[in-house]
């Protein structure tokens, strides 16, 4: 195991540089000079020179990487060009609220879809499993930057059940928590039916029910425990898609965490804060499938010897 | 559900090339006195923010988000199996540098790289297609490389390559074919996730610029109207869901054809 765990570390180590590389490569990438773009067009000559001297983009590109890479190393990430304030320091104070959002949204997500996909499983080609993967693949066509603002129509303007946007209370994580697991619980439920139907197949189950188990014991206490490796490994995988999801719905629902973060500082052209929330995501989501593929590697010992 | 999936997305083709026919409006023009009107007789889906047809709106949206997800993914695909037959077939160097491109920008969430290109680039539609276009081919050239790898050891393409022929003949000609299967039901599935994905940006303001109808933009103006106005967040959110729903079913079910474990 240890011997599995150190190659999957090395192996994470060019992937977060290639990932420190592309991100450093984005503000070179700015058509024209990236001082000038963040200052906009009423900047005069001596301005310009002084924010590229505060940004480092008057140094040679190599000096310019190996700053941006030790900084990197450091968790020193530069200042927000709008606030002044380190980019780290904005990013920790808007993180507990991604967090929030993520995890409500995953809880939301895992108690929807697998008595979704159990009860397909079980009930396999009648109507009610086609009635349940109809569900989920609507779940997955419907995005969530509609899907968002038509439950904020139905819950928040109409029926007045929930406030539509902000922070402060529980119920307002309700609306964003369902808008980003909708996804994540359509997958989940497709994943948790098939992961279950091929374990009802296995012999062990008939051999439970030949010892006269009942069906709902055979397939929750047998059956679904086994399904549930693969499972487990798509929760942890997707948990990148939840981050990246949090972008939008942070938006939609005015929810201030590093999502709503980032498009601000698009908007305001902070390329050191972009920079900042992108290297973080990126790096996170690095690192939850690093976590990912460990855990499985534990759960499933064939996987270490591959 | 394969016939359902092609249904739609015949229909929305029709819709992307007949849409200035099929509506009385033009989708630019303004009546300001009636913006915001709900759907009527005369305008079936309602009025938007600006007096303009939602209707003509949705009807010339269909082209942008139908000509964004065949941009892409021609470029994507034809990129992608170009680099994973190339890695697969040759192996070596090659294909050691070309896997750890794949694996760096696998590793980045393709959503957020597209987001972080279209912020320096500045957002255009062009600029879109071109950050969509970065992160599909990677699905293209892993899956390729895959199908490339076992293919160099079938028999007729050791068969091939006795009788003499080229390197480039034989990737084009015998490797290339085994992939092509599930590249067109990659391409299908990447049909939805590009319209999804130009959709999301110009919902953000990152994608395609005003005036130009685009059904991320719409939704887009529609979120400072969910209390007075609805119709504007709910109709081009239908259309979206409709034409994804459609390359959805399409490429399931062109899945199920081609690999039948699937639909168990």
């Amino acid at each position: 195991m240890l011997r599995y765990l150190l190659r999957r570390l090395l192996l994470t180590i060019p992937v977060l540089l290639g990932v420190a590389t592309l991100v450093f490569a984005l503000i070179h990438l700015v058509p024209g000079d990236p001082a000038r773009s963040m200052l906009g067009e009423g900047a005069t000559e001596e301005e310009i020179a002084r924010l590229q001297e505060a940004l480092g983009l008057n140094r040679p590109l190599p000096v310019q990487y190996a700053a941006f890479l030790a900084g990197v190393a450091r968790g020193d990430l530069g200042r927000s060009f709008r606030y002044g304030t380190p980019v780290t320091q904005e990013i920790r104070d808007k993180l507990v609220r991604t967090i929030q959002l993520a995890l409500a949204a995953m809880a939301v997500a895992i108690l929807f879809a697998i008595p979704l996909g159990i009860v397909a499983a079980v009930f396999r080609g009648t109507a009610v499993d086609h009635a349940a993967m109809t569900l989920a693949l609507v779940g997955i066509s419907m995005p969530n930057f509609w899907l968002g603002p038509l439950l904020a129509i139905l819950f928040a303007v109409r029926l007045a059940w929930l406030p539509v946007a902000g922070t402060g209370t529980l119920a307002h994580l309700v609306l964003p928590a369902v808008t980003l697991g909708a996804a994540l619980s359509a997958i989940l439920a497709r994943m948790t039916r098939a992961s279950l139907l091929e374990e009802l197949r296995e012999l062990y189950v008939l051999a439970a029910r030949a010892r006269g188990l009942s069906r709902t014991r055979a397939v929750l206490h047998h059956a679904f425990r086994n399904s549930l490796i693969p499972v487990v490994t798509i929760i942890g995988l997707q948990f990148g898609a939840v981050l990246t999801g949090t972008i939008i719905t942070e938006t939609i629902f005015a929810w201030p965490g590093v999502g709503r973060l980032l498009i601000q500082a698009i908007n305001f052209r902070d390329y050191p804060l972009v920079q900042g929330c992108i290297l973080f995501i990126s790096v996170t989501y690095v690192l939850m499938n690093l976590l990912t593929d460990l855990t499985y590697g534990l759960l499933d010992p064939r996987i270490r010897y591959d | 559900m394969i016939r359902v999936g092609f249904v739609i997305v015949a229909l929305a083709v029709f819709v992307a090339i007949a849409g200035p026919f099929l509506s009385a409006y033009d989708p630019n023009a303004q009546e300001l006195a009636r913006r915001l009107e709900g759907p009527s007789l005369s305008h079936p889906l309602g009025l938007d923010e600006l007096g303009r047809d939602i209707l003509a709106r949705i009807l010339a949206g269909a082209r942008v988000s139908l000509l964004v997800g065949l941009v892409v993914v021609t470029i994507s695909s034809v990129t992608g199996m170009f680099f994973g037959s190339v890695a697969g077939y040759f192996g070596g160097r090659v294909d050691d540098v070309i896997s750890r491109v794949v694996d760096v920008l696998m590793a980045f969430p393709g959503i957020l790289l597209a987001i972080a290109l279209v912020a320096v680039l500045g957002p255009s539609l062009r600029n879109v297609v071109l950050a969509l276009s970065v992160i599909g081919w990677v699905g293209y050239a892993r899956l390729v490389r895959g199908q490339a790898l076992r293919a160099r050891e079938f028999e007729f393409v050791q068969a091939a390559r006795a009788l003499g022929a080229g390197s480039p003949r034989i990737v084009l000609r015998h490797v290339l074919p085994t992939a092509f299967p599930s590249v067109v039901v990659q391409a299908t599935l990447g049909m939805a996730g590009a319209i999804i994905a130009e959709a999301a940006l110009s919902f953000l303001g990152l994608g395609v610029q005003p005036p130009t109808p685009s059904w991320g933009t719409m939704l887009d103006a529609g979120r400072s109207h969910l209390f007075d106005a609805p119709h504007l967040t709910i109709f081009p959110g239908v259309a979206i869901a409709i034409l994804v729903l459609g390359f959805n079913f399409l490429g399931d079910g062109l899945r199920d054809r081609i690999d039948p474990k699937m639909s168990q």
